[in-house]
């Protein structure tokens, strides 16, 4: 295998959008066929509602290589299963607190709640998203320094 | 302290006589004066070995769990810190209360060879959460002393904390102890026992590992924790893990009301309920605000 030098490259960060199946992942498809356009960094994992994400979900993605990870989810009132978002709504607040009082960059994680009619909230908050990542740079405090280039 | 340990013992032989227990969870002599080990006493003779000193620090409560699947009622001498994991094993359904006989026993502040443990100087009072019988006398649990530790790190900087915890978390040996006294930890299949799961049993092979077994294990207990101060007492490495319980507790409570994990069994863990009006996560990281986009 061929190491590539990246050190000159501009910084192209990974970026992993966990989207609720019922809102923003339809808001991305919304997105799509109204052509605005969201980075291509953003890689999107499907879930059936953002409370299945397990805080694991997040370091693991952090730990694999992603400089960024974002949650994105129903409105508060608008689950599909009623409730799910809420319970995600503490859940994650806990585990940002806790990312930073380790001292690990707090703007790397995010939570949206993006509906299904918001194509251009989705595009815009990928594209916000995208740059503060850009401006951090590459997350060398979660990484798995197997997997550091 | 000698008199409460006779009480102690009295008392024991005769709800045995009467028939109300038929085994007895408490401590007997260590290998040394300041380890008194924890001991099932299944006989009513071998009674006369039980301990009661200010050695007993550790909290009984967990042990319950084996003796559910035995006949017949089980005493176990708990002091006013060690119910509250009592109540909170109680309200996961880990513990029967109908066979567990609580002798609620007074403390004056417990030690090891080096002197009065941490956990004391955070004690939460002389008040039994749960009890069938208290022993009554004049001890009185030791005066809160706070730690000011929370408060260091709470100035530091991002990059300060990181270094610290880093170089905190990198001593951790892997040994579980800190789950396996727990009393919040009583999973029947721990995540770090699954193999799958990627954490399983191991000493760290990278330094994310180190980092990713205490921010699970820290996530896993918000909101039952007690703070009862156990994980950070046994740890072998001296790893400050009471921090990050108390972080947890400390936002839980900011965010979502008091709560104390143990007091009631039946209150409901915050993590485990919700509010319409619970602050938003924003997207300026502030605590509080509201999403802007
Ligand atoms: S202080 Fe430690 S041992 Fe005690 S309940 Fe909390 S995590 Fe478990
Ligand atoms: S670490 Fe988590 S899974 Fe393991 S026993 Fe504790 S709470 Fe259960
Ligand atoms: S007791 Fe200490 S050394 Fe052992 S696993 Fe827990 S933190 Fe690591």
């Amino acid at each position: 295998m061929q190491i590539e030098d990246n050190s000159n490259k501009e910084f192209r960060p990974l970026i992993l959008a966990f989207c609720c199946n019922w809102c923003s992942y339809a808001g991305a498809d919304l997105a799509g066929s109204s052509r605005s356009s969201y980075p291509a960094e953003v890689k999107i994992i499907r879930v059936p509602c953002s409370c299945r994400v397990n805080p694991l979900f997040l370091l693991r993605a952090f730990e694999k290589g992603a400089d960024g990870v974002i949650l994105a989810g129903c409105h508060p009132g608008d689950c599909h299963y009623s409730t799910g978002n809420y319970y995600t709504r503490r859940r994650m607040a806990l585990l940002f607190d806790m990312l930073d009082y380790l001292g690990i960059e707090r703007e790397r994680t995010r939570v949206e709640w993006i509906s299904a009619a918001e194509g251009a909230k989705f595009s815009t908050t990928m594209n916000a998203f995208t740059q503060t990542i850009k401006e951090l740079g590459p997350n060398r405090k979660l990484r798995d320094l197997r997997c550091m280039p | 302290m000698h008199a409460i340990e006779e009480t102690i013992k009295e008392t024991c032989k005769k709800l045995w006589d009467d028939g109300e227990v038929n085994r007895i969870l408490a401590w007997e002599k260590g290998l040394f004066d300041h380890d008194a080990a924890p001991a099932l006493f299944r006989s009513r003779e071998r009674i006369s070995h039980l301990v009661y000193n200010e050695h007993c620090g550790g909290n009984l409560s967990k042990f319950l769990i084996k003796e559910m699947e035995k006949e017949g009622k089980v005493l176990v001498l708990l002091k006013p810190c060690d119910t509250y994991g009592f109540n909170q094993l109680l309200s996961e359904n880990r513990i029967n209360r109908e066979k567990v006989y609580i002798l609620g026993v007074p403390c004056g502040g417990m030690r090891d060879e080096r002197g009065l443990l941490f956990k004391c100087l955070s004690c939460k009072g002389n008040d039994f959460k749960a009890s069938d019988q208290i022993i009554e006398s004049d001890l009185s649990v030791p005066a809160p002393v706070p730690s000011g530790e929370e408060e260091k790190l709470n100035k530091m900087t991002a990059e300060e904390r990181f270094a610290f915890w880093r170089g905190q978390l990198s001593k951790c040996i892997r040994c579980n102890a800190c789950r396996n006294v727990c009393p919040a930890c009583s999973c029947i299949k721990c995540v770090f026992d699954n193999r799958d799961s990627g954490i399983e049993t191991k000493a760290n092979s990278d330094a994310f590992e180190e980092n990713l077994f205490h921010i699970i294990r820290a996530f896993h207990v918000a909101g039952r924790c007690t703070d009862c101060g156990e994980c950070s007492r046994v740890c072998p490495q001296n790893i400050p893990l009471y921090l990050l319980n108390r972080k947890m507790i400390e936002e839980m409570n900011e965010r979502y009301g008091t709560y104390q994990a143990g007091e009631n069994p039946e209150a409901k863990s915050p993590l485990t309920e919700f509010k319409e009006s619970d602050p938003e996560i924003s997207a300026e990281y502030g605590k509080g605000g509201v999403s802007s986009c």
